[in-house]
């Protein structure tokens, strides 16, 4: 009996090895483990033993039992197995075909230039002010060193809506706003984003509309050489660690003294190119310490106070960051041009 | 300005600086040079040549044979275009083998059989521009004086070794418009002397009061009037040098009298005026403002209107010049000419710049004048003229000066101290340092205890307080030697306004949200300006505009997005979304600014959403773009008080229109455009929305406030209910939403039907509501009683029923 049981513990052994579904595996279970199997039926023929080695017996065949069914669920699990992988293998698709695309948009350039230009200077303790476009002539002009007649005014050419009234031809009306809002005492600490208007024919380096960035900083023992470093802090952070800023001598009205500025050319490290015409050099800001008249007329102490002021174009910037060739692009919408500037 | 090197060396040594240089060392203290130009670039091979026979060409109409002396080997035969080619000229040879500006290499040539060996050259050809080569010379070749050497360097005598530097002047540097200027300007950057023109006069006997006088009866227009007689002058035309000095400084010579005032203007910066004294028709001049209603014709030989704006030189009965401007014909010297009065004067800036503006005329001593002159160089500048005359066009002086004068000169004096210059400047320059740049300057000064009391010589007129010498120092100093620092000062947080950080949110949105941000004019047409507009005023109009399609402001971004939209399809690019932030304009009446109101618009065309393996495509409609600004008011914490009322509006579809109310108040529209407008824009089904921005980020939001997580499960009923068809869904929901209250927390719309299973003028509206008690599980009879309530609710108001 006991090699009936070791004969049949093989031969189960055998056919769960054989099965190839879990119905197969099902048949055999229900063939070895049933009621009416095999090892019943040895259990059944037990009598026939003597007292002693029924217990031995017994233990046996449970052993078989243990052994078959471990067998079993052993083959029952790497079958499900299979199923899951044969499911899974024909559920494969083309990861290559196209995701389903998320809309988006993006700011416009001079946005980006704009705004990560704030950002810079928020950085540095500055507030950003906001004004009219539609100026008074006193604003735009004489508060700023511009009296009626003054041979400056011929460098910008106005909108003029009333003889008091224009469309405001930079955003240096701010300047003089924010201080009289501060009446007479610093600091003041500034920038003004705007749109701004001038009488020029649009080609592909005037615009009749275009923005500018107005800085502004009032206080006491404010000198020359702080803008020199807060601009050179500005041209670092926009343009790359590497770069250097230098100052030419020039004249606007509303400061004295007048610089332009210029900063290493980001293309060529400063060896000349295209971009900075051969010289090294660009050409990116107007600043200067703020004229005592302006400070004055605002109703500011010229000798208590001191400041300077700066003025860029984002336009400008733009273009030489991006390579854009034509500044009508700006105004123009063109979605093959707006959509290329989406990324970080 | 232009500038010519060797000119300006006369008067400055410029020894080891070359024009490069110089042009890098003035730029970069003050003036910016915008180029230098060499005057011979890339020319040789020209000589001076004699034509020795002239004679027709004997196959060709037009063309001559010469022979020509060029003071090398035989006389050589070049055929000549050229009709002022004549036998005994001195005249301008390209040599076979020379090389003309564009790379024009001369070689031997036959011409239609006849051969030719070099060039006879115009002024044009040698680089010199058409509009300053003198009328005699303009269409044909240049002739030399009689007394040119044969073979020698015709580039050398026509003064072309030279470069040119072109000065970009500020409105400021009014002095720089003057070689004497630039000469001080430049000494004052090397640190070198300035030697001044001789200017001594030889007079004869008489007296120029026997000749004529003169009165200003407009002194504060004129300040200051003098002049001398030259007599006895033989107009020809004037050195070959000054000619060429006169040419690289963009000025055309005429006669020896004319160029003689010329020359003086470049040099000194004082205009002058030579008048015919014998045409001069009287022995006075009287300078007065205009009478309206006279008229003279200048020597242009225009006839110009005059009204009392303008300043006129008279001979006591009417205007022989336009004061500053330009002189009359009738005054004008000409080739008979005997006798010249020479008129020096100071004419201030505004009375010219009304002249120039009224008639249109901007010449070299014009733009002197509107900028202003060093009236302290008047006189001299009148004596250094004459003595050129008497030397360079045989005349005599006659003894003293005719003048009339109000103008004293009134010395300006500026102090400031180093301390004040280096706090400023935040450097640290040595007394030492700052009055050796005073001294280079030539401006006199005493310095006592670190005080510099400055006289500011009356040719730098742009200097007149303590910042003005700063910057002086400053610039000669050299801004590359100013310290970078940073302002000391408390450290203040910077930062946005919540407005202006909300707009950022805004933006982020859209974008997100998937539209482009555009950004277009502020300037329209009177037909557009007002199109679309959420609200209109009067048009705020342009005083001079430089079209009608930039004349007005605004009232609406519509308009231009829509153009924005069409621009885009008529290049292929169908699927538009696009949004604009930017002011309005409404007018407050005449003579005030305007209101400046910040919109939020948008334009919407094409497809929406495109997926299309996978079948999903999606065109823009109204849902969409309420969509965008429902997501919008969420975000700005305002969603719980919009409303969205349909509207009919101007220009858009009456039925797919709506207003948006915040807290009741209209702040918007969002609609589509009417077909006719979407053709006339030549854009398919179009969606456009404008919003009041600056009302939606003044609104307070609404606060955020943790509510807790649901701990009870909630229990969700399906309704499909059957209406009228013109009953609107937003009301159907406010009225289940209030019934329901307070159990009720979510009610959505989930299907529309209209159609055979329904009778006709009927539709079904299905919503899911949710019922919810953050204190306890809700059980069925709870929940069957409230939605029995709702239903008996929009049954009595709406007259709605369950559908079957």
């Amino acid at each position: 009996m006991k090699e009936r049981l070791y004969e049949l513990k093989q031969e189960a052994l055998r056919r769960i090895d054989e099965a190839k579904d879990v119905k197969a595996l099902n048949d055999v279970r229900v063939a070895y483990l049933g009621k009416k199997g095999p090892i019943t039926e040895v259990l059944r023929g037990m009598g026939a033993l003597p007292p002693e080695e029924r217990p031995k017996l017994g233990a046996l065949a449970n052993e078989v039992r243990e052994a078959i069914q471990q067998a079993l669920e052993a083959k029952q699990t790497k079958l499900e197995q299979e199923e899951v992988e044969r499911k899974l293998a024909a559920e494969a698709i083309d990861v290559t075909l196209p995701g389903r695309p998320v809309k988006l948009g993006n700011p416009h350039p001079l946005t980006r230039v704009i705004e990560e230009i704030e950002d810079l200077f928020i950085g540095m303790g500055y507030t950003v002010a906001e004004g009219p476009e539609v100026e008074t002539d006193y604003y735009n002009f004489e508060a700023l060193n511009l009296p009626k007649g003054h041979p400056a005014r011929d460098m910008q050419d106005s909108f003029y809506i009333t003889e008091e009234i224009l469309l405001r031809t930079h955003t240096s009306p701010m300047q003089a706003r924010t201080m009289e809002k501060h009446r007479g005492r610093g600091p003041v600490k500034i920038i003004c984003p705007g749109k701004v208007y001038r009488r020029d024919t649009d080609d592909a380096t005037h615009s009749h509309q275009f923005t500018q960035i107005e800085g502004l900083v009032v206080d006491r023992n404010i000198r020359m050489s702080d803008l020199k470093g807060t601009l050179r802090e500005f041209a670092r952070k926009l343009f790359g660690e590497g770069r250097d800023i230098r100052f030419r001598p020039s004249f606007f009205p509303f400061t004295e003294p007048s610089v332009e500025v210029d900063v290493s050319c980001f293309r060529c490290e400063g060896r000349g190119c295209g971009v900075c015409k051969g010289t090294g050099w660009i050409e990116i800001l107007g600043a200067g310490m703020v004229h005592p008249n302006v400070l004055e007329m605002a109703g500011f102490d010229s000798k208590t106070y001191t400041g300077f002021a700066f003025g860029m174009g984002p336009e400008r910037i733009a273009m030489l960051k991006y390579g854009i060739d034509d500044i009508r692009h700006f105004y123009q919408n063109d979605l093959r041009f707006l959509r290329q500037f989406l990324r970080v | 300005m232009l500038v010519s090197y060797r000119w300006l060396s006369e008067y400055v040594d410029l020894t080891g600086v070359t024009a490069a240089e110089l042009a890098d060392r003035i730029t970069k203290s003050g003036i910016e040079v915008e180029r230098v130009e060499a005057l011979d670039c890339g020319m040789k091979g020209v000589v001076i040549g004699h034509v020795l026979e002239c004679e027709p060409h004997p196959n060709a109409d037009k063309l001559r044979k010469c022979v020509v002396d060029i003071g090398e080997g035989e006389p050589v035969q070049i055929i000549c275009g050229a009709p002022n080619v004549a036998k005994g000229q001195k005249v301008a040879v390209a040599k076979v083998g020379a090389v003309l500006p564009g790379h024009f290499k001369i070689k031997r040539a036959k011409l239609r059989g006849e051969e030719s060996n070099g060039m006879i050259c115009s002024l044009q050809e040698l680089g010199v521009e058409a509009k300053v080569v003198p009328k005699e010379y303009a269409d044909g070749i240049f002739v030399f004086p009689s007394d040119a050497p044969i073979g020698a360097d015709a580039l050398e005598w026509l003064g072309l070794h030279d470069e040119v530097l072109e000065l970009s002047l500020t409105p400021n540097r009014a002095d720089c418009l003057s070689m004497i200027g630039v000469a001080y300007e430049v000494a004052a950057i090397l640190g070198r002397d300035v030697k001044l023109p001789e200017a001594a006069v030889k007079e004869t006997n008489e007296n120029v009061h026997d000749y004529i006088s003169v009165r200003v009866e407009a002194p504060e227009d004129n300040p200051l009037y003098a002049g001398r007689i030259v007599k006895n002058v033989r107009i020809g035309p004037s050195p070959l040098w000054m000619q060429a000095r006169l040419m690289a400084a963009g000025i055309r010579p005429h006669n020896n009298v004319v160029d003689i005032t010329n020359y003086i203007l470049l040099e000194y910066g004082q205009p002058l005026h030579a008048f015919d004294y014998d045409r001069l028709g009287s022995k006075e001049i009287v300078v007065r403002r205009a009478k309206a209603g006279e008229t003279i014709i200048t020597l242009d030989d225009v006839e110009r209107k005059l009204t009392e704006d303008h300043l006129v030189i008279t001979n006591g009965r009417e205007p022989v010049a336009l004061a500053g401007v330009m002189g009359g014909a009738n005054s004008e010297v000409r080739d008979d000419t005997k006798t010249v009065f020479i008129e020096a004067a100071y004419f201030t800036s505004p009375v010219i710049r009304q002249a120039v503006k009224d008639h249109g005329l901007r010449s070299e001593a014009s733009t002197r004048f509107e900028k202003g002159i060093d009236p302290a160089r008047t006189k001299e500048a009148l004596d250094r003229a004459a003595a050129l005359m008497a030397e360079y066009a045989g005349g005599e002086v006659v003894g003293g000066v005719v003048e009339a004068s109000v103008w004293r000169e009134e010395p300006v004096a500026v102090a400031v101290t180093l301390e004040r210059i280096n706090s400023v400047l935040g450097t640290a320059i040595t007394k030492e340092e700052a009055a050796a740049i005073l001294s280079n300057l030539q401006f006199p000064f005493a310095e006592n205890n670190g005080m510099f009391t400055i006289r500011v010589p009356s040719r730098r007129r742009d200097i007149a307080i303590e910042e003005d010498i700063i910057e002086e120092v400053a610039r000669l100093y050299g801004y590359d030697r100013l310290p970078a620092t940073l302002p000391v000062a408390e450290a203040k947080p910077g930062g946005l306004t919540p407005q202006q950080a909300k707009r950022r949110r805004v933006r982020r949105y859209l974008e997100g949200a998937g539209l482009f941000q555009a950004i277009t004019y502020s300037l329209t047409s009177p037909d557009k300006a007002a199109r679309f507009a959420l609200e209109t005023a009067e048009l705020v109009r342009l005083a001079l505009p430089m079209s009608e399609e930039r004349s007005v402001l605004r009232q609406s971004l519509i308009p231009h997005l829509l153009e924005a939209a069409s621009y885009n399809r008529a290049r292929q690019v169908e699927n538009i979304a696009l949004y604009e932030i930017g002011s309005v304009y409404l007018s407050k009446g005449e003579g005030v600014q305007p209101a400046e109101k910040e919109r939020l618009a948008g334009v919407l065309t094409g497809l929406w959403h495109a997926h299309l393996w996978q079948g999903e495509k999606k065109a823009v409609d109204f849902y969409v773009a309420k969509g965008i600004l429902d997501g919008l008011f969420d975000l700005l914490g305002l969603a719980a008080r919009i409303q969205y009322k349909p509207a009919k509006r101007a220009d858009l579809h009456p039925g797919r229109t709506a207003d948006i109310a915040l807290d009741g108040k209209v702040i918007g529209f969002v609609g589509q455009l009417h077909p006719a407008v979407q053709k006339e824009y030549d854009l398919k089904e179009t969606y456009v929305f404008e919003l009041a921005l600056t009302d939606l980020l003044n609104a307070e939001s609404e606060a955020i406030r943790y509510e807790p997580i649901p701990r009870f499960p909630s229990v969700v009923r399906d309704i499909a209910l059957v209406v009228d068809e013109n009953v609107e869904a937003g009301a159907l929901k406010q009225a289940i939403e209030e019934a329901g209250k307070p159990l009720v927390k979510d009610v959505s719309l989930f299907d529309v039907y209209k159609g055979d299973r329904l009778p006709d003028g009927k539709k079904s509206l299905a919503f899911s509501l949710r019922y919810y008690d953050p204190e306890r599980t809700l059980t069925d009879e709870e929940v069957a009683a409230v939605h029995e309530r709702v239903l008996a609710a929009v049954e009595k108001q709406f007259g709605a029923v369950l559908r079957g």
